[in-house]
């Protein structure tokens, strides 16, 4: 019997979270795989011409971080995913949430960028995601999160 | 070309002078970024703010990046596939507000192309090595097939 590839939805906003997301690229390739990004130009130049946009917020901005929330939900609905995966930061938090509520799995990889502490979403994500990893041995030992290597 | 940088953040006059010093003697022209600091160079192309286009098109046409122990920094190094040398900055010469570069580069050397320089005495033969890289591109770093094979193992909910 032949099964359907797992679908996947990959989220990272502009800049280097989303470096860190087309570095894991290559471990994603047998899945069918829907990006979602703040900065949909920035995965043009990567060559995913049909990722999806997700507004920008930041735990400062309560309004956006609703209307990031909502569109979050909106979009998950539509893709169904089996898999939520986020390199960062809230949007992709958000839609790890939403993931939740359909039953998906979750995965958070805190950015390799925070060696000393787990970022805000990386704290949520530890009590909301399935998963929560870091990229740094040190972080895992003093938070609890996981160390399953890095992007370097 | 050698792109150094130092982020826009904050100065690093150490390694900008280190690299100024150096600069004649490297056969081909530099270009720094010199962020905040207040060191003028000599022998470089400075700017103290070289814009996020600009700076990836250099890093693009670079044999080499010099550069303060920043990830973002790293992270642009390996989209490219260009060799990176990285000089932690250090708290006590009041280079940064603690000393999560020494982590950081401890963390990183030895990684397929990036070398680290502990410090300026260190820089000329740090460089001389990494012009001399070759065909590290291809090669993955065990951390990265960690948790390449840790993620597919997630999506596919496999037990580990």
């Amino acid at each position: 019997m032949r099964h359907s590839p797992i679908t996947v939805l990959a989220v990272a906003s502009g800049g280097g979270h989303w470096e860190q997301l087309m570095l894991l690229r290559p471990a994603m390739t047998p899945y069918a795989v829907r990006y979602a990004t703040t900065e949909p130009a920035m995965a043009a130049q990567h060559g995913i011409g049909d990722a999806e946009r997700l507004p920008d917020c930041n735990q400062n901005r309560p309004l956006q971080s609703a209307l990031c929330a909502l569109a979050a939900m909106q979009l998950v609905l539509k893709i169904r995913p089996q898999v939520v995966l986020s390199t960062g930061a809230a949007p992709g938090f958000f839609c790890i949430l939403a993931g939740r509520m359909i039953g998906a799995r979750t995965l958070w990889i805190d950015s390799v960028a925070n060696g000393e502490q787990l970022s805000m979403c990386g704290k949520l994500s530890k009590i909301f995601a399935h998963e929560c990893w870091t990229q740094w041995e040190d972080v895992a030992a003093s938070t609890g999160a996981r160390y399953r290597g890095a992007v370097l | 070309m050698i792109l150094v940088t130092v982020g826009m953040q904050l100065g690093f006059d150490r390694l900008i002078a280190a690299m100024d010093a150096l600069a004649p003697k490297l056969g081909m022209p530099v270009i720094a970024q010199t962020g905040q600091g207040t060191y003028r160079p000599q022998h470089m192309d400075a700017r103290a703010k070289i814009a996020p286009d600009e700076f990836e098109t250099l890093v693009q046409q670079s044999r080499l990046i010099v550069s303060h122990a920043g990830i973002g920094t790293v992270l642009t190094a390996a989209r490219f596939v260009r060799p990176i040398i990285l000089m932690p900055r250090r708290a006590a010469l009041g280079e940064h507000r603690n000393d999560h570069q020494l982590a950081t580069v401890a963390n990183l050397a030895g990684r397929p192309g990036i070398l680290v320089a502990m410090d300026e005495a260190a820089l000329a033969p740090t460089i001389a090595a990494g012009l001399a890289l070759e065909n590290w591109g291809a090669v993955q770093s065990s951390t990265a097939r960690g948790l390449h094979t840790a993620l597919a193992a997630f999506i596919e909910n496999r037990p580990r």
